[in-house]
């Protein structure tokens, strides 16, 4: 299925939380949707998946509205934070539920999953810990085979090993299983290797749509003697700087050409990779946590 | 296994140019499929392919349609000869320049290499 956004636009009374955002989504890859708390993440992937009608703008499943279309709700599984799932039901009586209400389910890799991350079938749903609600989660989402998978922040409370044990589910039954899944995260250091394009918003804006190892290429961290750099730098995206002493390091952003290289270290540069996880910090630290634009600071 | 400094596909790339190398992949030898690779390094399958394509792209591997990719016949001698071309280069040039900042002449770099010093 072919996702096309045009110009879409969520907002909740003055506030802004997506702001004309476009986007083309080509079937059968993962995706890693990276934006800090309050980026507008949860309200771009709820009109993904149909959950909500945008404010403006358009969103097209292979061309058609997918809004209350229930072929195409079918197809698409939306994992949140709230699970959609009853509280006082037990794991099992979830599990079956969803096998009843999606023609994809796999029942047998529900239970494969259930076991991956030691989960209780007779457990209420209740009376899971944080990490084990987003275990059920993940249950939910992968075993629902669903062509449109979107997981919004299922590690939440997941410690390192389950965190690991859901990358590697993920991975393979996608191998098996490939279909078009999206995951939002600000973990990105650890799942980068997963995505094949990320897509970077801030502030309820799309800053960057790219392959993987595009944006891995994007940051590029300049340091030498004081004066050289600042020659070097000048005219271009500078997103951090600091000083020790006589040197300098300038974290640029934008990949050099051959002939840039060359010219940076025959002025006696230095030249290194930026982290993913640091560029995304970079390209995002532009205003504070949890700040939302609304219409009157425009 | 990855480092952080260059792109992944690349370093796949480099990674199985070294097998071949080192005889460890021999010619006509099946490799992976990029299935296995992502699976096994944990990484998407694209990118994988794109290591491939590019191995394919310089002639290292060859293609056999629903079957896999295959180490080309004569990949090894292709690597060997391209490396030699950048020995000097790439390994000696740059030991020069350490030996000449610390000043060792090369003299004594030749005594040594014939195991003299």
């Amino acid at each position: 299925m072919m996702i096309s956004l045009r110009d879409v636009t969520v907002r909740y009374c003055d506030t802004v939380a997506v702001d004309g955002i476009t986007l083309d989504l080509e079937p059968g890859k993962i995706y890693g949707l990276l934006g800090r708390n309050g980026s507008g993440k949860t309200s771009l992937l709820s009109v993904l998946a149909s959950y909500r009608r945008p404010s403006a703008g358009t969103v097209t499943i292979d061309g058609t509205d997918p809004f209350e279309n229930s072929a195409l709700m079918r197809d698409t599984a939306f994992i949140r934070d709230s699970l959609d799932v009853t509280d006082q039901d037990r794991i099992a009586k979830v599990l079956d539920v969803a096998g009843r209400l999606r023609p994809t389910w796999d029942a047998d890799y529900a239970e494969h999953l259930v076991d991956v991350f030691a989960l209780e079938p007779r457990r209420r749903v209740s009376a899971l810990s944080r990490g084990q609600r987003s275990s059920l989660g993940v249950v939910l989402g992968l075993a629902a085979r669903a062509p449109l998978t979107i997981l919004d922040e299922v590690y939440l409370g997941m410690d390192a090993a389950a965190r690991t044990a859901f990358y590697r589910e993920l991975l393979g039954d996608y191998l098996a299983h490939p279909r078009t899944i999206i995951l939002s995260t600000h973990l990105i250091e650890e799942v980068a290797g997963l995505f094949e394009q990320v897509i970077v918003i801030d502030r309820g804006r799309l800053l960057l749509h790219e392959d993987t190892d595009t944006f891995k290429a994007r940051g590029v961290a300049v340091t030498g003697p004081a004066a050289a750099v600042e020659a070097f730098v000048a005219g271009r995206t500078v997103l951090s700087e600091q000083a020790l002493g006589g040197v300098r390091q300038a974290t640029l952003y934008g990949a050099l050409d051959h002939d840039e290289v060359v010219r940076a270290e025959t002025a006696g540069l230095t030249l290194a990779p930026v982290g993913v996880q640091d560029l995304f910090v970079h390209l995002t630290s532009g205003a504070a946590e949890g700040t939302p634009r609304t219409e009157a600071r425009r | 296994m990855f480092d952080d400094r260059s792109p992944i596909y690349l370093q796949i790339a480099n990674g199985i140019k070294d097998e071949v190398l080192s005889g460890a992949l021999k010619e006509d030898e099946q490799i992976m499929s990029t299935n296995q690779y992502a699976a096994f390094y944990q990484i998407n399958p694209a990118t994988a392919a794109k290591g491939f394509a590019q191995l394919v792209e310089e002639g290292v591997l060859y293609k056999k349609r629903g079957i896999g990719m295959f180490v080309s016949p004569d990949a090894r001698q292709r690597l060997r000869s391209r490396r030699r071309e950048r020995f000097f280069a790439d390994v000696v040039d740059p030991m020069l320049a350490e030996a000449r900042m610390v000043g060792i002449d090369v003299d004594e770099i030749a005594a040594y290499l014939k195991g003299g010093s």
